[in-house]
């Protein structure tokens, strides 16, 4: 009965926390993106010929997010139907959203308005016991293209 | 030590390739951050030490790659990479790996 009711705690306490946690986050992720719009980020390998004289650096942001009670047994309970996990969708999204924030600040620091071949690299970091996902983490990377007048 | 995970320096020649250098290192997390990750862990959120601790283990792999880098005589690294992985519960080695090369 005690561990019902534990149980029943955290999840509404994950749940709670973890909707507020959330949707906070996804709103100064927009707001921010919406601050860094001028700094560019691509794939591409190399640097269009028109930017073929800039200076280069590596700038790069990670973040580690946590999942939350709810999410952690809306995946397990998701796992007995198979299907998409919603709520590990919307962690993922936001730890790469972030991560690619935090380059692009990085990049805007040194006074970058051009990232390229940006990679994203995703780990999972697990507390070790029972192999759960505890927490991902999201490593944006690349190459800057400096303004030489400003360095 | 000029540092870039692209092919070319845009604007400069490559005057010799060196080869392979890598730097990496294995890292834990400490007990106090682990108490406060499990905590996290039921409310969600942004894990602050572990952003902390991953960053400052990516630098020290990438300061050992330099080094090593240093030692052949380059004089820049192009195109890193960075790769983790798990080694055992609760350590995680992060590895920067890329190509020594002397520019002209």
């Amino acid at each position: 009965m005690i561990d019902l009711i534990v149980f029943l705690v955290l999840l509404a306490l994950g749940y709670v926390f973890g909707r507020f946690a959330e949707s906070r986050h996804f709103k100064s992720i927009q707001q921010r993106e919406q601050e860094f719009a001028g700094v560019l980020a691509f794939s591409e390998r190399l640097p269009p010929p028109s930017m073929a004289h800039r200076e280069v650096a590596l700038v790069g942001g990670n973040v580690v997010i946590s999942v939350d009670y709810f999410k952690m047994i809306a995946a397990g309970l998701r796992s007995l139907f198979g299907g998409r996990v919603r709520a590990f969708e919307s962690l993922t999204e936001r730890a790469r959203r972030e991560a690619l924030l935090r380059m692009k600040q990085e990049a805007r620091d040194l006074g970058a308005q051009m990232v390229v071949n940006v990679k994203l690299e995703t780990a999972s970091i697990s507390k070790g016991n029972k192999g759960q996902v505890g927490a991902v983490e999201v490593y944006a990377y690349g190459t800057a293209l400096i303004e030489q007048a400003l360095t | 030590m000029l540092v870039s995970n692209i092919e070319i320096i845009p604007g400069k020649r490559i005057a010799k390739h060196l080869g392979l250098v890598q730097g990496n290192t294995v890292r834990t997390k400490h007990l106090g951050r682990d108490l406060m990750a499990g905590l996290k862990n039921i409310f969600g959120g942004e894990l602050k030490g572990y952003t902390e601790l991953l960053n400052d283990a990516r630098e020290e792999a990438v300061q050992r790659m330099m080094q090593q880098a240093e030692s052949m005589g380059a004089n820049a690294i192009i195109n890193v990479r960075f790769s983790t992985s798990s080694v055992a519960a609760g350590a995680a080695e992060l590895f920067a790996y890329g190509t020594a090369v002397i520019l002209e």
